[in-house]
C-alpha cells in the first residue's frame, strides 16, 4: 500500500500533467480508444489497492463491477487518456486483468450499425433492408408483407409443420391455374445465412420484374414458382440464439444426445449409403430412415401431390458451384448431356455480372459422393431439371460472408436461375 | 474411387490436393498482410508412386487476400504427396511459386503492426472473428490474418485426399506475454471440412515477428459442445 502511494506521487503527478494535456487537445466527447477492462485480484491487498484506484477521480474511472472481494471479477471502463496509467500502475502491483473491450467506441459503432438496421421496423418490402441478414421472424414478416402488396401474383401456402413447431412457409408465384412449376429452396442448411437471404431478395425480384422483364413474365404466364425461403426454420432459429455454425435440423435422436438430422442426407435416393453417416454426432447424419424428418417430408409430399414440377433447384452455401445429379452414384444421369450444357450456359450467365468463378459438373465427380440428397431424389422423380447450387465463397469467410456481398451474389445467381428456368420453358416435357 | 492419371482441374481430388499446396505456401509465407487463397487449378495429375502413397502434380494460381480483389494472380506448381500410413500422417509438399519475391512488400505494415503490439502493456483480446454476419474491425483483420496463418499449420498437418479444411472462424485471440520479441498469440479456431462438413476446433499457440514469421509451438484439439446438447425439456 505505501509502495502504492509512493508510486503514485511521483508517476503518478508526472502523468496528471499529460493527463490535462490531453483533456485540452482532445476537447471532443467520443469514445475512441477506450477500453474496459477486467480485472482479477488474487487477494486482499490487491481488492483494496483497486479501492485506491477507483477512488482516484482525476483518472475518470468508471467501475461497472466495484471491487469488492478477490473471487469476483472487477470491470473499469477507463477512457483513454488514462489507460497508460492504469496500466502501468495494474503491471506494477502485478494485479492481473485482461481487456474485455478493446475499443469502445468501435463496439458503438457496430451497434449502431445492427440498431439501424433494425430500428425501423419495415412497413413494406421496399423498406425492407435487403443488405442485411435477418431472423426468422424478420423473414416470415417479410413473407406476409409481399404477399400483401402482391395478392394478384404471390400466395404462401404452408406445406407443413417443422420438429419444433414452425411453419414451413412456401411462396407461390401463380399467374393462373393448373400450371406446371418451378421450385426453389434455400436455407436447408442453416448455417448457409447468404442463401435465405438470396431467397428473399429473390422473392422482392420475382415481384418487381413480373410485367416489366418480357423473360420471367413469359416464364410466369406459363408456369408457377415455388420458393421456400427458410426450409429449415428450427436449424435458422438455432444459428441465431446458440450456434452459428449449426447445419442439421433440431429433433432429438433416440438412444444420442446429440440433435439433428443433415436434411440433405435424409431423402430416399440411395438413402443409407456411403456418402451418408449413421453417427447422430456427425454433421451428415442421415436420419433413422428416409424422409424422418418433417422438414423433408413436408417437400416430399408437396412435390408429390403437385405432380408437374418442371425444375427444382436446392440452394447451399459455400463453394461456387452448379452441380447436377447423381451425388450417390457415380453412375452418369441419363440427361447428363443436356444438365451438363445447361450448367454451362447458367454459369456463363452468372459470372457475366462480376466475374465470379464458378464450376460445375455432377455432385460425385465434383464435390464428394453424397446419399440421400434432395436433387437425387427430385431427379428420379422425373424433375428432370433438378439442380444444386452452392454460393459463394470459395472458403474465405465461408459460412459468414459479410452482409455487403449478400445483394451481389443474390443478382449474379438470379441470372443462372433464369437460364434454368428458361431453358425450363423451352424444352418443355 | 481413386483416379490416377490426368485429372479435371475444377473437380475435388485435384482441388484438395491444391488446398494442401496452399496450407503449405501459407505456412510459409503467410504474415498479418498476406493470406493467400486458391484462385484457378489449371492442370493437375495423379500417380500411385513406389513407397505407397498417391502424388498430385499441379498447376495452379493463388491470390493474395491481404491485397483485395485488386491482386494480381501468381502461378504455381507443386507435388502434393499423400503417404498410405496405417496412421495418419501429413502430406509432404514441394511447392514453386513465380515471382514470389516480386509481389508487393507488406514489411512496412509488418513493421507497424509489429511495434504497435509488442509493447509490455498490449494485451489484445478478442472473441467471434468475424462476428456471425461476416464483421470483422479494421484492427482485427490482421489478427485474422495470422490466425489463418497458423491454422494453415493444422489443417496442413491434418489433410488427407478425404479432406478439404478452410477456417470457418476464430473463436478467441488471446495476446499472451511476448518472449523473445516474439508476438504470442493464443487462438481458438474452428476449421470446417468439407466432406464431412464437420466444424473442429483447435487452441493453438503461435508466435510472429517480421523475422521469424509464423511458428505454432503448441497445438490442442477441443471437443465441441453443441453436438451433445439436447434440447432444454
Amino acid at each position: 500500500m505505501i509502495l502504492a502511494r509512493k508510486f503514485y506521487s511521483s508517476k503518478m503527478k508526472g502523468l496528471l500533467v499529460l493527463t490535462a494535456l490531453f483533456v485540452a487537445v482532445f476537447g471532443k466527447k467520443t469514445f475512441e480508444g477506450d477500453q474496459v477492462l477486467r480485472i482479477t485480484a488474487k487477494n486482499e491487498a490487491q481488492i483494496f489497492l483497486l479501492k485506491e484506484l477507483s477512488e482516484q477521480e482525476h483518472l475518470g474511472l468508471d467501475f461497472w463491477r466495484e471491487p469488492v472481494h478477490e473471487s469476483l471479477p472487477v470491470d473499469v471502463y477507463v477512457p483513454f487518456h488514462s489507460l497508460q496509467a492504469v496500466r502501468v500502475f495494474l503491471r506494477y502491483n502485478q494485479i492481473q486483468y485482461n481487456v474485455m473491450i478493446m475499443d469502445v467506441q468501435d463496439l458503438l459503432d457496430d451497434e449502431e450499425r445492427e440498431m439501424v438496421k433494425y430500428r425501423t421496423i419495415p412497413r413494406s418490402t421496399d423498406d425492407f433492408v435487403y443488405t442485411a441478414y435477418h431472423d426468422l421472424n424478420s423473414i416470415y414478416s417479410f413473407m406476409d408483407m409481399l404477399v400483401a402488396e402482391n395478392s394478384n401474383l404471390v400466395s404462401k401456402i404452408v406445406i407443413g409443420q417443422s420438429y419444433e413447431n414452425r411453419p414451413l412457409n412456401v411462396l407461390k408465384f401463380s399467374t393462373g391455374a393448373n400450371r406446371p412449376g418451378i421450385w426453389f429452396d434455400t436455407g436447408i442448411h442453416s448455417r448457409e445465412w447468404v442463401t435465405q437471404a438470396s431467397g428473399i431478395w429473390f422473392a422482392k425480384k420475382i415481384v418487381t420484374d413480373y410485367g416489366r422483364d418480357p423473360v420471367l413474365t413469359d416464364i410466369l404466364n406459363n408456369y408457377d414458382i415455388f420458393l421456400e425461403i427458410v426450409t429449415n426454420p428450427d436449424g435458422f432459429a438455432y444459428t441465431h440464439s446458440r450456434d452459428r455454425m449449426w447445419r442439421k435440423t433440431r429433433k432429438p435422436n433416440s438412444g444420442s444426445s446429440c440433435v439433428g438430422v443433415d436434411p440433405n442426407r435424409n431423402w430416399d435416393a440411395g438413402f443409407g449409403g456411403g456418402g451418408s453417416s449413421s453417427n447422430p454426432c456427425t454433421e451428415t447424419y442421415r436420419g433413422p430412415s428416409a424422409h424422418s424428418e418433417p422438414e423433408v417430408k413436408a417437400i416430399v409430399d408437396f412435390v408429390k401431390s403437385h405432380g408437374k414440377l418442371k425444375a427444382f433447384v436446392s440452394i447451399h452455401s459455400y463453394s461456387q458451384m452448379l452441380l447436377y445429379p447423381y451425388g450417390y452414384t457415380s453412375t452418369p444421369a441419363k440427361d447428363k448431356a443436356e444438365l451438363h450444357e445447361l450448367a454451362k450456359k447458367a454459369i456463363a450467365s452468372l459470372q457475366s455480372l462480376y466475374n465470379t468463378r464458378y464450376t460445375y459438373g455432377s455432385i460425385i465427380t465434383t464435390i464428394y459422393q453424397a446419399d440421400g440428397i434432395t436433387v437425387d431424389w427430385t431427379y428420379e422423380q422425373g424433375i428432370k431439371y433438378s439442380y444444386t447450387f452452392e454460393l459463394r465463397d470459395t472458403g474465405r469467410y465461408g459460412f459468414l460472408l459479410p452482409a455487403d456481398q449478400i445483394i451481389p451474389t443474390a443478382e449474379e445467381t438470379w441470372l443462372a436461375l433464369m437460364a434454368i428456368m428458361e431453358h425450363t420453358k423451352n424444352n418443355p416435357y | 474411387m481413386a483416379s490416377t492419371g490426368d485429372l479435371e482441374p475444377t473437380h475435388y481430388p485435384a482441388r484438395r490436393a491444391a488446398q494442401v499446396a496452399l496450407h503449405y505456401l501459407n505456412t510459409h509465407h503467410g504474415s498479418p498482410f498476406r493470406v493467400f487463397g486458391l484462385q484457378q487449378v489449371h492442370k493437375a495429375s495423379a500417380e500411385d508412386v513406389a513407397a505407397g502413397g498417391r502424388k498430385y502434380k499441379l498447376d495452379f494460381s493463388v491470390t493474395d487476400w491481404g491485397s483485395g480483389s485488386a491482386g494480381p494472380a501468381l502461378r504455381c506448381s507443386a507435388d502434393v504427396l499423400f503417404p498410405r500410413t496405417e496412421r495418419h500422417s501429413a502430406p509432404k509438399v514441394e511447392l514453386h511459386c513465380e515471382a514470389l519475391q516480386q509481389i508487393n512488400s507488406t514489411a512496412q505494415e509488418d513493421d507497424a503492426f509489429y511495434q504497435k503490439y509488442i509493447s509490455p502493456d498490449s494485451t489484445v483480446s478478442a472473441r467471434d472473428i468475424p462476428d456471425s454476419f461476416g464483421n470483422m474491425s479494421e484492427e482485427m483483420q490482421p489478427f485474422w490474418r495470422l490466425a489463418r496463418v497458423a491454422a494453415s499449420f493444422i489443417m496442413l498437418r491434418e489433410s488427407s485426399e478425404n479432406t478439404e479444411f478452410n477456417m470457418a472462424k476464430v473463436a478467441s485471440i488471446t495476446q499472451q506475454e511476448s518472449s523473445e520479441e516474439q508476438l504470442m498469440l493464443e487462438f481458438v479456431v474452428l476449421l470446417h471440412d468439407f466432406p464431412s462438413q464437420e466444424i473442429v476446433q483447435w487452441k493453438l499457440l503461435a508466435s510472429w515477428s517480421p523475422d521469424r514469421g509464423v511458428r505454432v509451438l503448441q497445438t490442442e484439439w477441443q471437443p465441441r459442445c453443441p453436438h451433445a446438447t439436447k434440447p432444454p425439456n
